[in-house]
């Protein structure tokens, strides 16, 4: 692959030409020598990316996924503030794990725990193949750019965004000075870029409710009556010692009312009210006969015995 | 260690995000494994960059991360919308474009 | 042929003689229902007019020199090579055919006036006519075989409106029908006759044609000269193409007097007669002319004896006239004139003939059955005297029109010579024996004998409008034979068309000849009068007889022969191109179509709508692509 090396050294040459010969002419020919520290870093973190894909990919649980992607990301952006781009390498961390992922989580919370997986796979071969196109995939490309880039001279940043203090700009720079250069109408147009989404986004997830066609209450309350529970649903914390919505709601005989289970949350026992009071007294309908502060009770206190119906995810 | 060492993790991962794209169903999950491979790409672009010694590569990888972001904001919507009329986020769900 | 004299008085308005009654034609078919009370009276005018001034030009023309003149009015088509201009040619022949148009023409309309009287669609028969009229002349007058064709056709048109006049009968609808696609197997040989001219000449015009048609192969002239026979079978109903003409008899009995028996169905003579430079090249065409004027006249007579239908009698009696005609005109230069003038007193006495047998339908209520006739004389003196006159006019009863020019083609076939003039004359003579035999069994049937009218039927003479030019046309039948042969020699005016007739080496001396046919004539009378008249006329007509009997009354299978050579193989012909429209055309495609839709729609089974199957498809892509660039940069 010399070509590919010959271009790469013609490429340096005209980057060192448009930086008016300052420094290191030594580089053109020799390029950077990656470091120890570089190369500690990167046998580290580059299996911690690996095994965050791979855990993206493998773990049921989208939750789980987006949390193992960002590991990936992280490392990602530590490898970007290694390889001379401190700017991208805080942007990676800021946009993707503090923005994009956050975004993530919160459409899978808004989804809901129904969005996990089934393990069986509906497309026939489909796994399999994709494995070994996958494999084939990798091997090709990993061997060609290895092949392509192993003799490959490594120029460096320090010309161009030079070092803090010295003549050239800083990384910042460096890419201000492009973004608002060359590539300024393609920076405006992500602008429009970005505001056609957000208006997108706020199409697609609006919803438009035109006034008058809502049911009237009567229709609701005649709908309500024609399914097999007419009567309202229970609210959480029923005859429990917590409001919390965790806390299922409690039937008269004091076990748990499985319609007040909230979807997508597990039900907590909670403990029982305190029978302080006399039996005459709780028949009197005065539950909270044991005073406000044992009312309050904890969540995820001393559980009594299994939680009958936990497993379940309580779908209304 | 050369900077071939990144880019071969890049393709491992573009790969990995690939494969993924085909086996997983939840189409969140999906959008998550098009993030990796844009990382990847985002990885190549600064690996070059680095290499051939000019910051053009850190430019577009940092409008392939604004797009990305743009193509999110979209796309979750989109499986919003889809996930209130069908109660799904299945991608296998979706399938009513076909013969 | 064309005068190089200058056209001047008359003869340069002569094409008023087509136009008036063309407007006439015009006015009452675009005029609507405001012409209903005059427009019979208009359209008689014009053809009266237009008689006048035919008189008036032949007139002027016999003072010309060469008796001819040409009149160039318009250039019709000039494209390329073809270059047709629109002109009239008047020169004895075409005068003698335009007298008899225009006069024969008047004197039907002016019946037509009293026969169609009570008629709803009165306005539109006399357009009708009016438009034949004026189709005819441009036949006869036109300067080229285009304008030939182009008043072919016209007539052709006028024919099949008239003989569907009472389009809501299925019979005449469907003998309008049959008219209509006979005559168009003989516009089909009459137009690739043209066509061949034009291939040859480059020319079509009648001087163009006859000046080179000399210098063509023998073969391509026997071409023309059958393929105008073909044409002028269709149009004047001779073999193998007279099974149109006795249906035709479905129209009006003046369109059957005018049309089908005075004019029209001798266009096919005409035709002959203006083509005798070309059949002056080919005896083999002008021999199949003989055979086919023979056979006809034979057919037409046979059949003639069997019909009951008073019309269609008549009818056969014309193809069979019409058949003495083209033998006429077949024997070549000797027998021009005699054909022409047998066509003119058939004109006459035949018009007279029909006319007179419309005078018996109006009086016995339409019907045509003779043996529901009988004893009409007393009732119908006009008629009967008349009808007489025109039925001793055609047998051909010594010193009446018939006996003069019939006489004339059966000297002409003696004089032939050697053995087919003895048949030709044979057959002439024996033709004319039926004749006498079939028109005196209708005489006797209609006239004589006792009454055997239908109850409630009250005969009646015609009004005078009627009878006028039924007596008008009698004394034509009486007086024109003698007239044309032997006061005014049509021969000698006919002499700058046909040239200087031969001096005929008569085989057989021309007394004996009219003795002989003479006494043929009252054989047939006679054995009319043995078969039908001496006995009672029975009112059906009998089943049990003989088979040649029946096969007349069938018209000589006339229909059965063109039902099995024609019609059932064209049924089958268009079965099987059916057959291989569905099948074989549509097949392809339907296939072709099949088999894409077929193909799309299992490829379309891999469009599963699961995204990762497509996703995976593209992976397998990039993996292509990137082996490709591997394989490609290491090699």
């Amino acid at each position: 692959m010399s070509g590919t090396g010959m271009s790469g050294t013609a490429m340096s040459g005209t980057a060192m030409s448009e930086t008016a010969m300052t420094a290191l002419a030594a580089a053109a020919d020799t390029g950077v020598v990656i470091g120890t520290g570089e190369t500690i870093v990167f046998w580290v973190l580059g299996p911690v990316a690996l095994a965050g894909a791979l855990g993206m990919v493998l773990s049921r649980n989208a939750v789980h996924s987006a949390l193992w992607l960002v590991l990936t990301m992280l490392s990602l952006g530590v490898f970007y503030v290694v390889q001379e781009a401190p700017f991208l390498g805080a942007a990676q961390i800021i946009v993707y794990t503090g923005a994009i992922m956050i975004l993530f989580l919160f459409v899978l919370m808004l989804v809901g725990r129904e969005s996990s997986d089934s393990v069986v796979e509906t497309l026939r071969g489909q796994r399999v193949a994709a494995i070994v196109l996958g494999i084939g995939f990798a091997g090709l490309v990993g061997a060609g750019i290895a092949r392509a880039t192993e003799d490959l001279p490594v120029a460096g940043l320090a010309a161009v965004q030079g070092t803090e203090g010295g003549a050239a700009a800083g990384n910042v720079e460096a890419i201000a000075g492009v973004l608002y250069g060359r590539f300024v109408l393609a920076f405006e147009v992500t602008g429009a870029l970005l505001i056609v989404a957000a208006v997108g986004a706020l199409l697609l997830t609006h919803t438009e409710r035109e006034p008058g066609v809502g049911r009237s209450q009567k229709e609701r309350s005649r709908a309500r009556f024609l399914t097999d529970r007419p009567q309202t649903l229970p609210g959480p914390g029923v005859y429990a010692r917590a409001n919390s919505v965790a806390a299922p709601g409690r039937l008269p005989d004091g076990g748990l009312a499985p319609s007040s289970f909230a979807t997508g949350i597990e039900p907590q026992r909670v403990d029982e009210l305190p029978r302080t009071g006399s039996a005459g007294a709780e028949r009197e309908g005065l539950p909270h006969a044991g005073g406000t502060d044992a009312a309050l009770g904890t969540i995820g206190g001393a559980t009594t015995g299994p939680v009958p119906g936990s497993g379940e995810g309580a779908p209304r | 260690m050369t900077i071939t060492n990144y880019l071969v993790l890049a393709a491992i991962l573009f790969t990995i995000g690939a494969v993924g794209v085909l086996v997983r169903r939840n189409a969140i999950v999906v959008f998550m494994c098009i993030e990796l491979m844009l990382n990847s790409v985002n990885l190549t672009l600064i690996t070059f960059a680095r290499a051939s010694g000019t910051v053009e590569g850190q430019v577009i990888a940092l409008f392939v991360m604004v797009v990305a972001a743009a193509e999110v904001v979209v796309g979750l919507a989109i499986i919003m919308a889809i996930y209130r009329t069908r109660r799904s986020a299945s991608v296998d769900d979706v399938n009513l474009l076909k013969y | 042929m064309p005068a190089s004299v200058p056209v001047d008085g008359l003869l340069s308005v002569a094409w008023l003689v087509i136009a008036l009654p063309l407007a006439g034609a015009a006015l009452l078919l675009l005029g609507g229902r405001r012409t209903d009370r005059w427009g019979h009276l208009l359209a008689t005018g014009t053809v009266v007019a237009a008689f006048v001034l035919a008189v008036a030009s032949t007139l002027q023309l016999s003072g010309r020199p060469g008796h001819a003149a040409s009149i160039d009015l318009f250039t019709f088509i000039r494209t390329g090579g073809l270059d047709v201009s629109a002109g009239l040619l008047i020169d004895p022949l075409s005068a003698v055919f335009m007298l008899l148009i225009t006069g024969v023409g008047a004197l039907i309309h002016v019946y037509s006036i009293g026969y169609m009287a009570h008629d709803s669609g009165r306005r539109r028969f006399f357009a009708y006519l009016n438009l034949f009229v004026a189709a005819m002349l441009l036949l006869v007058l036109g300067n080229s075989y285009v304008a030939l064709y182009v008043g072919w056709e016209g007539v052709g048109l006028a024919s099949y409106l008239l003989i569907a006049f009472w389009y809501t009968r299925p019979a005449a609808a469907t003998a309008a029908k049959k008219a209509f696609l006979m005559n168009r197997i003989g516009d089909v040989g009459l137009a690739l006759a043209i066509f061949l001219m034009f291939a040859q000449l480059g020319t079509t015009s009648y001087a163009g044609v006859f000046g080179e048609v000399g210098l063509l192969a023998g073969g391509t002239v026997t071409a023309i000269g059958l393929l105008l026979l073909l044409g002028a079978c269709g149009k004047s109903g001779q073999f193998p193409l007279q099974a149109w003409l006795p249906d035709a008899m479905e129209g009006p009995t003046p369109v059957s007097a005018l049309i089908h028996a005075a004019t029209m169905v001798t266009a096919g003579v005409y035709l002959i007669a203006r083509s005798a430079p070309v059949y002056d090249e080919t005896p083999t065409a002008r021999t199949v002319v003989l055979a086919v004027g023979a056979v006809t006249l034979l057919i037409g007579a046979i059949v003639g004896c069997a019909y009951d239908d008073i019309k269609k009698v008549l009818a056969y009696s014309t193809v069979s006239q019409i058949g003495y005609m083209f033998l006429a005109v077949g024997l070549g230069p000797v027998g021009y004139a005699a054909g022409i003038a047998h066509l003119l007193t058939h004109g006459f006495f035949k018009a007279g003939l029909f006319l007179g047998a419309g005078s018996v339908m109006h009086a016995m209520d339409d019907q045509v059955d003779m043996r529901r006739f009988g004893g009409l004389a007393k009732r119908l003196p006009v008629t009967f005297v008349t009808f007489g006159l025109g039925y001793l006019a055609l047998i051909g009863f010594p010193f009446l029109s018939g006996y003069w020019t019939k006489d004339a083609i059966i000297e002409a076939a003696l004089d032939r010579g050697g053995w087919s003039g003895w048949v030709l004359g044979g057959v002439a003579v024996l033709g004319a024996g039926l004749t006498a035999f079939y028109m005196t069994r209708l005489m006797l049937m209609t006239f004589f004998g006792k009454a055997r009218w239908t109850p409630g039927v009250h005969p009646h003479e015609s009004p005078p409008s009627m009878t006028a030019p039924m007596v008008v046309l009698a004394v034509g039948s009486v007086a024109a034979g003698f007239l044309l042969v032997q006061v005014f020699p049509l021969a000698e005016w006919l002499e700058p068309v046909f040239g200087e007739p031969a001096e005929a080496a008569h085989v057989v001396a021309p007394a004996v000849v009219g003795i002989v046919v003479t006494a043929v004539m009252t054989v047939g009378v006679l054995a009319a009068w043995l078969f039908v008249g001496r006995r009672e006329v029975p009112t059906t007509a009998p089943v049990r007889v003989s088979p040649v009997v029946t096969a007349a009354r069938r018209a000589l299978y006339a229909d059965t022969v063109n039902e099995a050579l024609v019609m059932r193989p064209g049924i089958w012909l268009t079965r099987a191109l059916v057959w291989l429209d569905n099948r074989g055309v549509d097949g392809v495609v339907n296939g072709a179509a099949a088999a894409l839709g077929g193909s799309s729609s299992r490829l379309g089974r891999a469009q599963t709508g699961f995204v990762r199957s497509y996703a995976l498809g593209m992976l397998g892509g990039a993996v292509l692509v990137a082996g490709a660039l591997v394989a490609v940069t290491t090699a």
